[in-house]
């Protein structure tokens, strides 16, 4: 059994509903369940980040599934956060490819500079931090996710300006942060 | 027909049987803990895997079709270094706890490493931990046992059809959970116990109780619904400790109701011993046989046979009914009736009160229309047959006056009687019937216990006959009791004849004051809640002090069903025996021993002595019911009635307490945590 | 090496501009009515007489798969559903194309629907790639804008819908039946098989699924013509290729090559070589992290396609290179492979579930250096119960790195080991 850690009652807003529409029409009449998965997508963004009990009650009614089968495919992948999480989720790779290019300096830094552990947020609840496994980024290790977006071919000093933009509420590029290639091609061929 | 070869040995086999039921077929045994006969095939515990010939990895054998011409290996060395491996793998989380684990003994994980698992170790790591479930009074969870075959999720969705549990997270931290507060509340729960490999779901109230290898067990039936399921209990020094389904596939398959499983417990308290009579004091005394039977007959004496009247309960024997029927009619009472819920209809013969198709014609109906009753919770097995055969597909369902959460989908023409009389009605059902190979209506036992209930009955069986629910070799047309003991009482006649009063009339002179005797035959479910009985003395015959002990004149005691081989017949007609397995309680006897004890008070000369003769003359008088487990039919009296009108009456006739529905269940400890658990919400419902 | 007129993605790295307009300036869209009326049985037979054999990893003959789906009826449609959950640790291939390419997709998706018998077609997107999508999906609004997709496309009589389903974290939604149950509204776990997809897919419908890679690339094959495509690489192991190198090398980076390129030539071309050059090579991952390591000693005169990999009981899987100098902590490397399967395994199935966890227990103590001498046997046992056993293919990946290692690294473990204890015995 899961704790009732929210009560109140989700619903989603009237915008949302509007996508919600959006996402049915893409799936045949008879087989709205596999809206599933973007409804509980789209209940954490207006949740903020996270998805409650009730939210997973109240997707599982819309799709007329018990609780019980909506509760499983959130449960089940990673990206359905069942807690809380800060303003800026940090996900930070540590498989292999990013390993070998200094991931876990990434790691340590970022537990030093934002003084919190492995799945915990900041006290000002504007970061969550997390070791993920491999983003599918690999040619532009490090890397990180915040949120939506990566960020590449970090190193750690890069790595804390990203941090330290975030907090200050400053705008940052997303991808590259070496500032000499885009993308995933090679360096210096633009 | 396909031929295939395991191990080499030639084989004939259905064109859809899998690679298991071959290897069955050819006598070789394939462990397996996921797979189930009754369940969909999950093939997630890898346990069955076998060798096929150019199949480039083992296969699993539970769920891979066989080909022309398959060969199929289940000896080679990768088959056994596949088996010894995922055994394994299986218990390298498992705790090494079987002498403490109720399923010890009976653990397919301990008997299936003992023959494919290896005879050491290798894990030197901490094991898994994972939290236990609370899922209620029922089932007890230690989920560091649990192997994660999904049985008991695949149960509830398929056979249940409650979805109460699921496999959550994932990987290692995958497990089986529940994520309502309540638990599991579906009434079949606790065939997941049976479904469970191992010892992770096991039973609470037998928590500790006995070790598998010490309990006798005994074959009975079940007498908490109308189905008669086929049971096991299982006893150890004269308790009985457990109750496990025995599978018969023409009743119950290999499931029962918690209520057949769980209540035995009750069978143990609340129990009457010994006679008692009501002293000058209005106090119940403790007394004799020979002092209340004595104060019984001069009772009968005293009173005139039409102030006297008998009515029998949910758990009578058709043994008791006949001697009871046999003497009150000699003594020219009529007042009789086994109705005890008032359910009332005409009589022409057997088809007009049995669940004619069968409980296994079930399984072949294409249009079934449901009538006031509450299957889920009367009949809870067959409620799942229906489900199994719903699912199957092809079955269309329409209902009126029932609950609406019978796990599977009916369309529901609401919850007003008099629609089966409004002119159009015959018209709407019988498009709805056409075509149809297999047409069934129940009738429920409920709908008839109402104030319309012979009219409905009527109106019914004309409708069947209007629909060709019946037909050659299929009768469609089923009456749905929720009592052990009718279809017996109805066989045998237990019933007013000669003018006699049935149970709303029996209960009318009683508020005129006009019945002076009652005869409550284990009939504690016969409604005296806004009845006036100051002047109506009452014998009461029962096992258990329950509802109406307290306003007996005389209290005299009976065995109940596990203390006696006793005659049921259950809604199909069928007759099947109770085992007599625990010592009577007290100087309690079995009840029909007390009419046949009277009847010798009034010097009648009744022609048995003993249970074989009664039997024997039961079977000839009514051969219908002369063999056992057997069903014979009847046939049907084509019957059409026109212009019935019915009066407004509204109800869904849901069951508000599945749990205590007779004096057993009521005196159980574990039904009544059931009802405080499961029935919170409705608790404002109960009165009693 | 690659002739540049040869090339597929010329617009690979999103260099030279976003949109359709940009598209069909590379050549995206030309002539696609052409194709559409040539019919299905023409793009069939191109398909398969080019040779082109899945990109997603397993590497099975695409035209072959396309063959097996069955005409569609009145009843039951047909689907295609492009596999973009790349996740595979080392590949970054189809992001590329999904973000500065999608065009490629779309127009593959359309031929392989015409194909197919196809009208109804999904794009299942890794949840991760936002941006991607987002980008993708752009590109699907304009096409549909253009009559590329939707009805009546090009004025042709062919409808076709695409839709895209964004994941949300399960790299097992990279197996087929694993991303039609998800897509389905349900965990991402494999099925069992029988029956295939393309009797029993999505909806209990014919269904084909296909790499990003593999689709993308149909375009050119049917313009181009097979024999083109075929005439690249060598038989068997046609066309070009998407390589992904990571790791240590001076400029990692995604690019397109012949199918069969050097190993050496790959990373010194385009990746600027291995930090400190070719001799400083420990080993290389050669497509993925479920394809058996190469040591260096075996990387000279390695060509980089499905068969010659296989010689050297490797694989070309997803071509997503990972490069390793010999300053790498190999078993370092290879535990970090063996936490992902731990993490990504589903837990439906026994061997997977239990095996996982297992080997990465092991591994760890390997790393640490508080294993067991015995431990080393144990862990290739314990590999050899998980492969082959388990429902779908991530158990014989969560083996094979770790099989490789043992297999190529037996005596640096038990020197690790050894000399650890030494250490551990002198305090």
């Amino acid at each position: 059994m899961i704790e009732n850690k929210n009560t109140k009652d989700f619903e989603f807003t009237k915008k949302n509903l509007e996508q919600v529409k959006k996402i049915f029409s893409k799936y045949p009449d008879d087989q709205k369940v596999s809206a599933v998965m973007p409804l509980l997508d789209l209940a954490m963004r207006q949740i903020g980040g996270w998805v409650t009990e009730s939210a997973i009650k109240h997707i599982s009614s819309m799709l007329n599934i018990p609780f019980i089968r909506a509760y499983e495919v959130a449960s089940f992948y990673s990206m359905f956060n069942l807690e809380p999480i800060g303003k800026n989720f940090i996900q930070i790779c540590t498989t292999t490819s990013c390993w070998l290019r200094g991931s876990d300096n990434i790691l340590e830094v970022c537990k030093k500079h934002l003084n919190v552990k492995n799945n915990q947020t900041t006290k000002d609840g504007l970061f969550t931090l997390k070791e993920v496994e491999c983003l599918g980024a690999c040619v532009n290790a490090p890397m990180v996710q915040i949120n939506d977006n990566y960020y590449e071919d970090l190193d750690t000093e890069s790595f804390l300006n990203i941090l330290d933009s975030l907090k200050e509420g400053k705008k940052i590029d997303i991808g590259p942060q070496n500032k000499k290639r885009k993308g995933a091609e090679p360096l210096g061929s633009a | 027909m396909k031929k295939v070869y395991v191990n080499d040995k030639v084989v004939s086999v259905p064109d859809t049987a899998t690679v298991m039921q071959a290897c069955e077929l050819a006598g070789e045994e394939i462990p397996r803990v996921c797979y189930h006969e009754s369940l969909s095939i999950a093939g997630n515990c890898r346990m069955c895997l076998v060798e096929v010939e150019n199949a480039a990895k083992p296969v699993a054998s539970c769920a891979f079709p066989v080909a022309e011409g398959m060969k199929i290996n289940t000896k080679s060395d990768k088959v056994k270094k596949a088996r010894k491996g995922v055994m394994e793998f299986l218990l390298i989380n498992h705790p090494l706890d079987c002498p403490i684990c109720d399923q010890g003994g009976e653990c397919d994980l301990q008997d299936q490493s003992l023959y494919y698992g290896k005879s050491y170790s290798r894990f030197e790591e901490n094991k898994r931990a994972v939290e236990d479930k609370d899922f209620g009074p029922l089932v007890k969870t230690v989920m560091t046992r649990c192997i994660h075959c999904t049985r008991c999720v695949r149960f509830l969705d398929e056979v249940a059809g409650t979805h109460e549990l699921g496999a959550i997270n994932r990987g290692e931290q995958m497990e089986i959970a529940s994520v309502v507060e309540e638990g599991i509340t579906s009434e079949l729960s606790g065939n997941i116990i049976d479904l469970c490999p191992v010892g992770a779901l096991t039973s609470k109230p037998y928590a500790f109780k006995a070790r598998s290898w010490e309990l006798i067990h005994h074959d009975t039936i079940d007498i908490t619904d109308g189905l008669g399921s086929n049971l096991i209990l299982d006893e150890f020094q004269g308790e009985i400790k457990r109750v496990l389904p025995r599978f018969n596939e023409d009743i119950n398959q290999e499931w029962i109701s918690d209520k057949s499983r769980f209540s035995y417990d009750g069978l143990d308290v609340q129990r009457l011993d010994k006679p008692f009579i009501r002293d000058d004091k209005n106090k119940l005394i403790p007394s004799d046989w020979k002092t209340s039977l004595n104060n019984v007959t001069g009772l009968l004496k005293k009173y005139k046979s039409d102030e006297i009247a008998a009515i029998s309960g949910s758990l009578t024997d058709v043994e008791t009914m006949f001697v009871a029927k046999e003497l009150f009619n000699s003594l020219g009472i009529y007042n009789l009736d086994c109705r005890f819920n008032g359910s009332n209809f005409k009589i022409n013969n057997r088809t007009d009160w049995l669940f004619n198709s069968k409980i296994i014609g079930t399984d072949k109906i294409d249009k079934l229309f449901i009538i006031g009753c509450d299957p889920k919770r009367e009949a809870t097995v067959l409620n799942a047959r229906i489900r199994k055969r719903w699912l199957s597909g092809d079955l269309e369902i329409i209902t009126l006056c029932t609950p609406n959460d019978l796990t599977y989908e009916t369309t529901s023409l609401g919850d007003d009687v008099s629609l089966l009389s409004d002119p159009s009605f015959l018209t709407d059902i019988k498009s709805f019937f056409n075509g149809a190979k297999y047409p069934m209506i129940i009738l429920g036992d409920s709908i008839l216990s109402t104030v319309e209930g012979e009219k409905i009955h009527s109106i019914v069986k004309s409708l069947s006959d209007n629909c060709e629910i019946i037909r050659d070799g299929w009768n469609g047309f089923c009456v749905l009791s929720a009592y052990a003991s009718r279809s017996g009482g109805l066989e045998i006649g237990f019933l007013p004849s000669k003018g006699g009063l049935n149970v709303k009339q029996i209960k009318k002179k009683i508020s005129e004051k006009k019945i002076k005797l009652l005869f409550l035959i284990e009939a504690d479910d016969f409604d005296l809640s806004d009845l006036d009985i100051k002047s109506t003395k009452i014998i009461y015959l029962g096992h258990h002090g329950d509802k109406h002990a307290t306003k007996a004149e005389i209290i005299l005691p009976i065995t109940a069903f596990t203390e006696k081989k006793a005659l049921y017949v259950n809604i199909e007609g069928r007759p099947q025996f109770t085992k007599k397995i625990i010592q009577n309680k007290g100087i309690a006897v079995d009840s029909w021993k007390i009419f046949r004890a009277l009847a010798d008070n009034f010097n009648l000369k009744f022609s048995y002595n003993n249970h074989e003769q009664l039997l024997n003359k039961i079977y000839k008088l009514h051969p219908e019911i002369s063999f056992i487990n057997q069903i014979i039919s009847s046939e049907w009296k084509s019957f059409k009635s026109s212009s019935i009108k019915l009066k407004t009456l509204k109800s869904n006739f849901a069951v508000v307490n599945y749990y205590q529905t007779c004096p057993v269940t009521r005196a159980s400890n574990n039904m009544a945590n059931c009802r405080k658990r499961f029935l919170k919400k409705d608790e404002s419902k109960f009165n009693g | 090496m690659l002739d540049k007129k040869d090339k597929i993605f010329n617009n690979l790295y999103g260099l030279k501009g976003k949109g359709l307009k940009t598209a069909k300036n590379f050549g995206d869209w030309t002539n696609a009515k052409d194709v559409i009326l040539n019919g299905k049985d023409w793009i069939l037979k191109h398909v398969k007489d080019s040779g082109l054999r899945g990109r997603g990893g397993a590497g099975f003959p695409t035209g072959l798969k396309w063959s097996f789906m069955p005409s569609k009826t009145e009843y039951k449609p047909n689907y295609l559903i492009v596999n973009a959950d790349e996740s595979e640790p080392g590949t970054c291939k189809d992001r590329e194309i999904l973000r500065n390419e999608p065009f490629k997709l779309l127009e593959g998706m359309l031929y392989a629907s015409i194909a197919m018998e196809v009208n109804t077609a999904y794009i299942y997107i890794r949840g991760e790639f936002y941006n991607e999508f987002v980008s993708l999906q752009n590109a699907i609004d304009e096409c549909y804008e253009n009559n590329l997709l939707g009805k009546k496309i090009l004025k042709t009589d062919y409808n076709l819908d695409v839709y895209v389903h964004r994941g949300a974290g399960a790299y097992i939604c990279g197996e087929e039946s694993a991303l039609i149950e998800s897509l389905e509204g349900k965990k991402g776990q494999p099925r069992l098989k029988p029956p295939f997809p393309a009797n029993v897919g999505l909806y209990g419908c014919p269904t084909t699924v296909s790499n990003v890679e593999t689709i993308a690339v149909v375009p050119a094959i049917l313009k181009r013509g097979s024999e083109w495509f075929a005439g690249l690489g060598k038989e068997n192991n046609t066309g070009t290729k998407l390589f992904c190198i990571s790791g240590h090398v001076n400029k990692p980076c995604t690019v397109e090559e012949e199918m069969g390129v050097d190993l050496k030539e790959l990373i010194e071309k385009h990746c600027g070589g291995v930090l400190g050059g070719w001799n400083n090579l420990k080993a290389v991952v050669p497509g993925g992290s479920s394809t058996p390591l190469i040591p260096a000693s075996l990387c000279n005169n390695l060509a980089m396609d499905f068969d010659s990999l296989k010689a050297v009981k490797s694989g070309l899987g997803t071509a997503a290179v990972i490069v390793m100098d010999k300053s790498t902590d190999i078993v370092e490397a290879i535990t970090r492979f063996s936490r992902f399967y731990n993490h990504e395994s589903c837990g439906q199935c026994t061997p997977c579930r239990e095996g996982t966890g297992w080997i990465l227990k092991i591994m760890k103590k390997l790393c640490k250096g508080t294993a067991d001498i015995n431990d080393i046997d144990k862990l290739e046992d314990i590999c050899s119960q998980v492969e082959n056993h388990t429902i779908c293919a991530l158990g014989d990946a969560a083996a094979w790195p770790v099989q490789a290692l043992i297999r190529h690294y037996r005596s640096d473990l038990e020197k690790r080991i050894s000399s650890s204890k030494l250490v551990s015995s002198a305090e």
